[in-house]
């Protein structure tokens, strides 16, 4: 059923040598819930490192799950997902910053869980803020920043553990469209300077086409990959892409195939 | 930010004093101070006319006016020194009342916020022991274990400890489910969990648990004293020697004085909670 496009050059990838091992595998992952709910059907695919997966498809299709499943933080029903669970980083729906805490000390705040002493946490968490343009705003409460710049701590969090796999949530759905843009820039300035293997999930195909290598569609559930589209631009990319020709007619593609995918 | 503030203002001027003191507002603005004083202005205004002006002068004992209770109440050395013994004896009950129900709720809180089974053995003891009329365990607590202190410590800590088990609990598992997860992936223990994670947001909800329980403590200690009846004097005894010796100014004084240690209280917690977590929650009173 995996429809696939023309394959292009993903050249950017090679940093990291010829060994292009997957980072991320899933194998034919079926997730049913204890009360029948069919969330997954025979998923698989890979993502390596310098890849950017990203997944599109309609609400409740199971994205979210998958997520989870690679996580650790679900089982699936069977099938089996290859990941260093030591090396993920997730990003999620929300901020999920703690309102106790001021950005700085919720940017701490992995490197603590992990035992990291407390100059190298500051130094880590100085290094991610600075990266995600939060300087300045060390000292506030979460209560005080936007929903973009909560965002954006979020980010930091997860960046002072450097993963190499990285995993976002729908991470930018309840912000604004011109705040998701930049997020979206941001993301792929991060994207382009740490070459992690990235697996997306969301609702907005420009936001798909525009980070990613390739973007796979999720049908409605139970959620199956239904088709695959190679985003052929180098890297780094430009916010002006976004008004290429090939990149309108990729989103469009994608566009059909989740009509498609809804039926 | 001035919104936030406005309102928290309206809703309870007497706890409010500390959020106003950090603002750029100074300390004693009219708007603020004006409106409770104008409406104590009133209450004595009530007050003085329903004395001078609707009772018969043959039955003012009922209502003495205020500057009468002022004056024998207040004013006495000798009855003011005894009331202020009193309050002290009561206040001293309710303390300890107040710290062991924070202890043992905050402890039974914590273990049922661990397991979904235990939560269910504890919850509705916790229910019946904060429906037991208070009136007709008084009298057998007496029975059972005397007229001590002891005893009225346990009285207090009967009606005090509901209200933090309820909200301890609450404010436990308030917790972020994202947040929960997050620590998940990163292989947090338990105690981290509690330690990073659970006690701070259950901050806001424990402290307006210890604001109702502060109160109600405060009560426990007057209500036993009171049917008591024996032992160290306190003010429940005191109220009820003036009631049966129809000496309504002292009455009434002490009234006053035993509702001005409950808010007191009350104000204490308020100020409390503000200092530790009003710089992050949205509501530091967690109202």
């Amino acid at each position: 059923m995996l429809v696939e496009t023309s394959a292009t050059d993903v050249s950017n990838r090679g940093s990291r040598g010829a060994d292009d091992v997957a980072t991320l595998t899933f194998s034919n992952i079926s997730m049913r819930f204890p009360d029948g709910t069919e969330a997954l059907s025979d998923v698989s695919f890979d993502v390596s490192q310098g890849e950017f997966v990203t997944i599109v498809g309609p609400s409740g299709c199971g994205k979210s799950t998958l997520l989870k499943i690679a996580a650790g933080l679900l089982d699936a029903t069977s099938g089996t997902v290859d990941v260093d669970r030591s090396g993920i980083g997730y990003v999620f729906q929300d901020a999920t910053l703690m309102p106790w805490r001021t950005v700085r000390r919720n940017v701490e705040l992995l490197a603590e869980l992990h035992g990291v002493d407390k100059a190298e946490r500051e130094k880590l968490a100085s290094e991610a803020i600075q990266l995600v343009g939060l300087n300045g705003f060390e000292n506030h409460y979460p209560k005080s920043l936007s929903g973009g710049m909560k965002m954006r701590a979020s980010l930091a969090r997860t960046l002072t553990m450097k993963p190499p796999v990285f995993l976002f949530d729908e991470p930018f759905g309840a912000v604004d469209e011109i705040t998701r843009e930049r997020l979206n820039e941001e993301t792929l300035r991060l994207f382009e300077a740490e070459r992690f293997a990235g697996l997306f999930i969301t609702h907005s195909i420009s936001e798909a086409v525009f980070l990613s290598t390739k973007v796979y569609v999720m049908s409605a559930r139970p959620g199956r990959l239904v088709a695959s589209f190679d985003v052929p631009f180098a890297y780094p990319r430009s916010p002006e892409i976004r008004f290429d020709p090939r990149f309108a007619e990729i989103a469009g593609e994608v566009s059909h195939a989740l009509r498609g995918a809804h039926s | 930010m001035s919104s936030v503030d406005t309102s928290a203002v309206d809703s309870s001027a007497v706890a409010s004093s500390g959020n106003v003191s950090t603002k750029k507002r100074s300390r004693f603005d009219l708007r603020i101070v004006l409106p409770p004083v104008l409406t104590g202005g009133l209450i004595l205004g009530i007050w003085y006319f329903v004395s001078y002006v609707i009772l018969d002068p043959k039955r003012r004992f009922l209502l003495k006016p205020p500057h009468e209770v002022w004056n024998v109440g207040f004013a006495n050395g000798d009855n003011f020194s005894e009331m202020m013994e009193g309050l002290l004896a009561t206040s001293k009950t309710a303390f300890w009342g107040l710290l062991s129900a924070i202890l043992l709720g905050f402890l039974l809180a914590v273990i049922m916020s661990q397991a979904k089974f235990v939560e269910r053995a504890i919850f509705p003891y916790a229910v019946v022991l904060q429906a037991i009329p208070i009136l007709a365990i008084v009298p057998l607590i007496g029975f059972w274990f005397g007229y001590g202190f002891m005893p009225r410590v346990f009285i207090c800590v009967i009606i005090a400890l509901f209200p933090i088990i309820v909200n301890t609990l609450f404010g436990l598992l308030s917790a972020d489910q994202g947040l929960h997860d997050l620590l998940t992936l990163h292989n947090t223990g338990r105690v981290t969990r509690l330690r990073k994670l659970m006690f701070p947001a259950a901050l806001p909800a424990v402290f307006a648990g210890l604001r109702i329980s502060a109160g109600l403590s405060v009560i426990g200690a007057i209500v036993g004293d009171f049917y008591f009846g024996q032992g160290e004097v306190g003010i429940g005894q005191l109220l009820k020697r003036y009631a049966a010796r129809l000496e309504g100014e002292q009455l009434l004084a002490a009234v006053i004085v035993s509702s001005g240690l409950g808010v007191l209280v009350f104000t204490l917690f308020g100020w409390i909670a503000n200092r530790v977590v009003g710089k992050w929650a949205a509501d530091a009173r967690g109202n």
